[in-house]
């Protein structure tokens, strides 16, 4: 299954969980309900004992899941057993580094997983893993911010792979009431070479239909679900991806 | 080739294979506009002439270089000692705070957030927070905000406000996540005041350079007082900011370079913490806060925690440029141990009555276990004072 695929039919709406919180079967488990809720692609995170890119809530899931054993090889034993939508690696540089990126390029396809999202990898750092997921025919997702220049935005769009990820605000991931007037400008100004899909604060059915309304290919919910997984709520998870999903559908462009 | 004055500009985000910016999309701009910045007012000589105005006036430059006699007497050489324990603040810390802070304001930003793990760095910030009018934040860890109680008081006298990190380890290399994250959403008004000479680019370089007035008045001191270079220079390494500092004018000397580390209790690991701080010795190659770098860690890349007698060397990572000079081969790298540690400290305060930082005892710890490796005529780095570590030594000899 490709990336592009979660895209094909409409608004894609991309799910963020972050493996083995509080255990690998919770995680599959949510999955299997999160993909049954009509979620079109999952982000499974693998969880870093230093996470400079994420708030609070996604810190918490991941120091949980270190402390009861999750690592990078049963990451991908877990991930291999989620099917069903297209799936993308969302984690830090140096434990992709640490495993070797050839090594990491060959374990993601070996489990199925299409794609790698890399938040400290900026485009200048990215070569080796780029030419990695070549080789294994993975789409490399890069992000871009409010703050990116227009130019720079043009030239991430054009190499990230899959879709681009649009960050819709400045600052680190976690619920947030607001969605800016910034990420409607974000938007607006990167190219729709491919899918842009908007992350980082969104966590109501509400402000995921905005951003359709807005134009964005797909919508990215992370914190919103990690919370309610974290609480053990996998039926208000559900509920909160199947509310998501219908919302989106609602506003969609008609094709 | 390596810049190694603070007027000469950033050429490269990269030392060998090391540096760069492992970072945020949302920091790429942040740090671009700080490295124009930093590049611009290099050159600026009102910039160049505020900073050395405040440096001398406010802080207390040129700090002397002074022979230890009797230690030099036992250890068979000449031995003389780089004094930024008399420096305000009573360490080197300032001298990066002062730049950056003036970068900051020239910048137009008006808040400063800096991390800190013993409070040094804090204190340093706090006062430049403090003499220049910016609003100040400080991440400190909730251990060891527990652990460094008169410096969390130090710098809430001098008006910052200290911000507990619950996060991860509670320590040195959460606050300096937390901080990162802050930036994040705050770089329009702030200034992120990183404390050594780590980080993404262009941070390694101009602490670097904002230090490395340690090193040029160390090389015109030891020329005016012996009329030739030494034949080694000796500094701890936490993040590498006073070694680099008094290095990098010597990069280019047959000057022999040795950076201490903290070799702790041995070179295991007990649970999650590495049972020293010497990421250059027991570390591999990794990324930390936005660096590729040299730093502890598990074999699948989750950061270890550190652990060292000196808190100011307890950092699991250490700065770019230093460990490419370290697998270069142009700096040594060497370990004291918290016990070679504490005996410098002693020594150095019954020997010449000065009593250093347990970071700076370090380099004097070392430099009493292997005097033969320093040749005939040595400056140690005396990075700061030992006030601080008073308690600490205390505790650690059960008094
Ligand atoms: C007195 C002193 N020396 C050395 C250090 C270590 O830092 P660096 O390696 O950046 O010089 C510290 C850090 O707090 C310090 O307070």
């Amino acid at each position: 299954m490709r990336v592009a695929d979660a895209f094909s039919s409409g608004p894609a709406l991309i799910v963020y969980l972050c493996m083995g919180d509080p255990d690998i079967k919770t995680t599959i488990e949510a999955a299997r309900r999160v993909i049954a809720a009509g979620a079109d692609l999952l982000e499974l995170g693998l969880p870093h004992s230093d996470p400079i890119a994420d708030g609070p809530v996604i810190q918490a899931a991941a120091q949980r899941a270190i402390a009861a054993g999750m690592d990078t090889d049963r990451y991908f034993q877990a991930a291999g057993k989620i099917e069903g939508i297209p799936k993308v690696f969302m984690g830090y540089y140096n434990m992709v580094f640490q495993r070797g990126v050839e090594r990491f390029a060959a374990d993601c396809a070996a489990s199925g997983i299409s794609g790698l999202i890399v938040p400290d990898l900026p485009p200048e750092e990215a070569n080796p893993l780029m030419q990695a997921c070549k080789r294994y025919d993975l789409d490399l997702i890069f992000l871009v911010a409010p703050n990116t220049p227009q130019q720079r935005a043009e030239e991430i769009a054009a190499m990230s792979s899959g879709f681009v990820y649009l960050v819709s605000r400045s600052g680190v991931t976690g619920a947030r009431k607001e969605v800016l007037d910034s990420t409607r400008e974000l938007i607006a100004r990167v190219p729709a070479v491919r899918p842009r899909a908007v992350g980082f604060g969104i966590s109501t059915p509400d402000q995921a239909a905005q951003m359709v309304a807005a134009g964005a290919e797909g919508v990215i919910v992370g914190s919103a679900c990690v919370d309610l997984v974290g609480q053990g709520r996998l039926d208000k998870l559900e509920e909160l991806v199947m509310g998501m999903k219908k919302e989106m559908i609602k506003v969609a462009p008609k094709r | 080739m390596m810049t190694t004055s603070h007027t000469s500009p950033l050429e490269t985000a990269r030392f060998g294979s090391f540096g760069g910016g492992f970072i945020p999309e949302t920091l790429v701009q942040p740090l671009r506009e700080l490295a124009d910045a930093y590049l611009s007012l290099q050159a600026d000589p009102g910039f160049l002439e505020e900073l050395g105005e405040l440096l001398s006036r406010f802080a207390g430059r040129p700090t002397p270089l002074c022979r230890a006699d009797r230690l030099g007497q036992a250890l068979g050489r000449r031995i003389y000692l780089k004094r930024e324990d008399l420096l305000h603040g009573g360490a080197h810390k300032l001298n990066n705070t002062l730049g950056q802070a003036l970068i900051a304001s020239r910048m137009g930003k008006s808040r400063l957030i800096a991390e800190t793990g013993a409070g040094q760095h804090g204190v340093a910030t706090a006062i430049v927070g403090a003499k220049l009018g910016f609003e100040t934040q400080i991440y400190m860890g909730e251990v060891d905000i527990e652990r460094q109680k008169m410096n969390v008081y130090r710098m809430e006298l001098l008006g910052a406000e200290v911000i507990p990190v619950r996060s991860g380890s509670r320590t040195l290399k959460d606050a300096i996540n937390e901080a990162m994250r802050d930036w994040a959403g705050s770089y329009e008004t702030t200034h992120y005041l990183l404390g050594t000479a780590a980080g993404p680019y262009p941070y390694p370089a101009m602490v670097r350079d904002l230090q490395s007035v340690i090193g040029q008045e160390a090389r015109s001191q030891i020329m005016e007082q012996e009329g030739r270079l030494p034949d080694s220079i000796v500094a701890c390494v936490g993040g590498g900011s006073n070694a680099m500092g008094i290095f990098a004018p010597f990069l280019s000397d047959p000057t022999r370079l040795i950076a201490v580390e903290a070799g702790g209790r041995g070179p295991g690991q007990t649970g999650r913490t590495a049972d020293n701080g010497a990421s250059l010795a027991f570390g591999s190659k990794g990324v930390l806060h936005g660096a590729m770098t040299k730093i502890l860690q598990d074999p699948f890349g989750q950061i270890l925690e550190s652990y060292s007698v000196a808190a100011g060397l307890d950092y699991p990572g250490v700065g770019p440029q230093l460990a490419h000079l370290a697998e270069t081969g142009r700096v040594l790298t060497r370990l004291a141990s918290d016990a070679q540690a504490v005996r410098g400290f002693r020594y150095l305060s019954q020997a010449e009555g000065i009593i250093p930082a347990l970071e700076s005892a370090h380099a004097v710890g070392y430099a009493l276990e292997e005097p033969q490796q320093l040749g005939d005529l040595c400056i140690i780095n005396v990075s700061g004072r030992g006030d601080k570590d008073l308690h600490t030594v205390m505790e650690y000899e059960g008094c």
